[in-house]
């Protein structure tokens, strides 16, 4: 019993220390942002990498998100003969929850584990240890670009894949349930508030946080070669998951009440 | 001059340094021998301040870098270049970019004269025109010779070599040998290389000590070494499989 509660008790300090050091990380992280040197040419190159290469991915699953949001709530909103609220239900559906979600869960994947897992060989095969041996400080080398092209990119996608779901719910509303395109197209317009659209993006810069601190924390703290790399990846894809999932509950209960 | 007194650094309960003392002269190239996991790599970790020891002192020209913050030991760092076991090279940047790093984040040179102290650093460690390639595609000897560009490009004064011939063939081995002894005579720097290779510790040292059990039990030059009547000393340069290291 004493041995359990032992274990307990070391498991809980374990996660508080964990939990620190990615909060510390991402303090770090965003201070570093508004301390010279700025590291342009990396901040684009990561922009391009997070960005531009995650479009594709994006685009799918919006799209299929959308179309699925509209067959599933037409099979209810039929029922009840109020068709007209399918436009405001995928809208608002896309633009508050699941356009932010989707694309922040889409990236902590694919460029999550992609940064841990690069940070985490870079960290194993010494290279972190030769940037410090240089005078080069690698939460500001390293981190602080990805902050700044996540922060940047993740709303940019976020916005992309809210107009590719409504899109998708479109096509399938027009073309499948007889409902005209103006009404759609009016319906969304009248059923979304720029705050809305706003706290959808207010999320996603959180979820770009979330993502940059744990996946960067996990490859900074990464040890014992490829297994240990590989490691790091999963448990950066994994906890940023939980987190985003957690904040995103959060933020939505916030958003309801205000 | 760098002095270390009674350096002491531990791992959870893995005691590595214990009461290390260890001075090297400046200009003088030490070479610290010891068995591989004998806490070589992290007295030179500790050095450059990478690792905070849990107590004594390591003094460079006087200054306690243990009680330095980030910001005086970058500034030590600068005065300071390392060669890694596996050259550790930054795999997203050529090997130009690689050896002219530290000039192009702190010397505020322009590109031109980088690109020059980048190409003379290379012809020092014989390596011509391979600024632009990446260094995935140099062969492990090649790896361990732009590192060592990497190293002197800022022409330190203090050089730290972590086992510089380790996974090199042994021609390879004798050629980088040479290159850090043609270093040392040119850049009159003061090194620290640590090695298990003892071809590699008689052809480079001014001076070797001997790490074991967490301490400096001997030091002396090469010839002293070989001459030691200390039998520890005695099995682990004539690379003996029994003797009092592993009885």
């Amino acid at each position: 019993m004493k041995d359990y509660l032992s274990r307990l008790g070391k498991k809980f300090l374990n996660s508080l220390y964990y939990a620190g050091g990615i909060c510390t990380l991402g303090t770090k992280a965003v201070f570093g942002l508004f301390v010279p040197p700025f590291k342009g040419k990396q901040v684009l190159s990561q922009m391009n990498k997070i960005g531009l290469e995650s479009l594709f991915i994006v685009f799918l699953c919006s799209l299929f998100t959308g179309i699925v949001l509209v067959f599933q709530s037409a099979y209810q909103l039929q029922k009840l003969g109020a068709k007209e609220l399918i436009a405001p239900l995928v809208a608002l559906s896309m633009c508050r929850e699941l356009g932010p979600v989707f694309t922040a869960l889409i990236i902590a994947g694919r460029a999550g584990a992609s940064i841990s897992a690069e940070v985490g060989t870079m960290k194993v095969t010494e290279q972190i240890d030769a940037l410090q041996t240089m005078a080069v400080n690698p939460v500001k080398y390293l981190v602080c670009p990805r902050l700044l092209a996540l922060i940047t990119m993740l709303p940019l996608l976020t916005i992309y894949a809210n107009a590719i779901g409504i899109f998708g719910g479109y096509s399938i509303a027009v073309w499948k349930l007889g409902i005209t395109s103006s009404m759609y197209i009016n319906s969304t317009f009248e059923a979304l508030a720029l705050k809305d659209i706003f706290s959808g993006l207010l999320k996603s810069v959180i979820f770009a946080l979330i993502i940059c601190s744990v996946s960067c924390y996990e490859g900074l703290t990464a040890r014992g070669g490829a297994e240990g790399v590989g490691r790091a990846t999963t448990l950066a894809v994994v906890i940023s998951f939980i987190l985003i999932i957690s904040a995103d509950c959060l933020f939505t209960a916030f958003f309801y009440f205000v | 001059m760098i002095e270390i007194i009674n350096l002491c650094k531990s791992f959870d309960e893995y005691q590595v340094l214990e009461n290390l003392n260890l001075t090297i002269e400046k200009g003088q190239t030490q070479v610290i021998i010891g068995r591989s996991g004998c806490g070589k790599s992290v007295l030179l970790k500790t050095i450059i301040g990478l690792l905070k020891p849990d107590s004594g002192q390591v003094l460079i020209d006087t200054h306690d870098i243990t009680r330095f913050n980030e910001e005086g030991l970058n500034r030590l760092r600068l005065r300071c270049g390392m060669l890694f076991q596996g050259a550790a090279l930054f795999d997203s940047l050529s090997v130009g970019e690689n050896v002219g790093f530290v000039l192009r984040e702190h010397s505020g040179l322009d590109e031109a004269s980088v690109a020059g102290r980048v190409s003379e650093s290379l012809g020092l460690v014989d390596l011509v025109g391979v600024e632009n390639l990446p260094p995935a595609e140099l062969s492990g000897g090649m790896k361990k010779r732009v590192g060592l560009a990497r190293a002197i490009c800022a022409r330190p004064d203090i050089i730290l070599y972590d086992e510089p011939t380790t996974g090199v063939d042994p021609i390879m081995a004798d050629a980088i040998n040479t290159l850090i002894r043609q270093l040392h005579d040119k850049l009159e720097v003061t090194s620290i290389a640590v090695t298990h290779d003892m071809v590699n510790a008689y052809k480079i040292a001014d001076r070797i000590s001997m790490l074991y059990d967490g301490r400096i039990i001997e030091s002396g030059t090469p010839e002293e070494i070989k001459k030691s009547r200390n039998p520890v000393v005695q099995q682990f340069i004539a690379g003996k499989a029994h003797g009092p290291i592993t009885d």
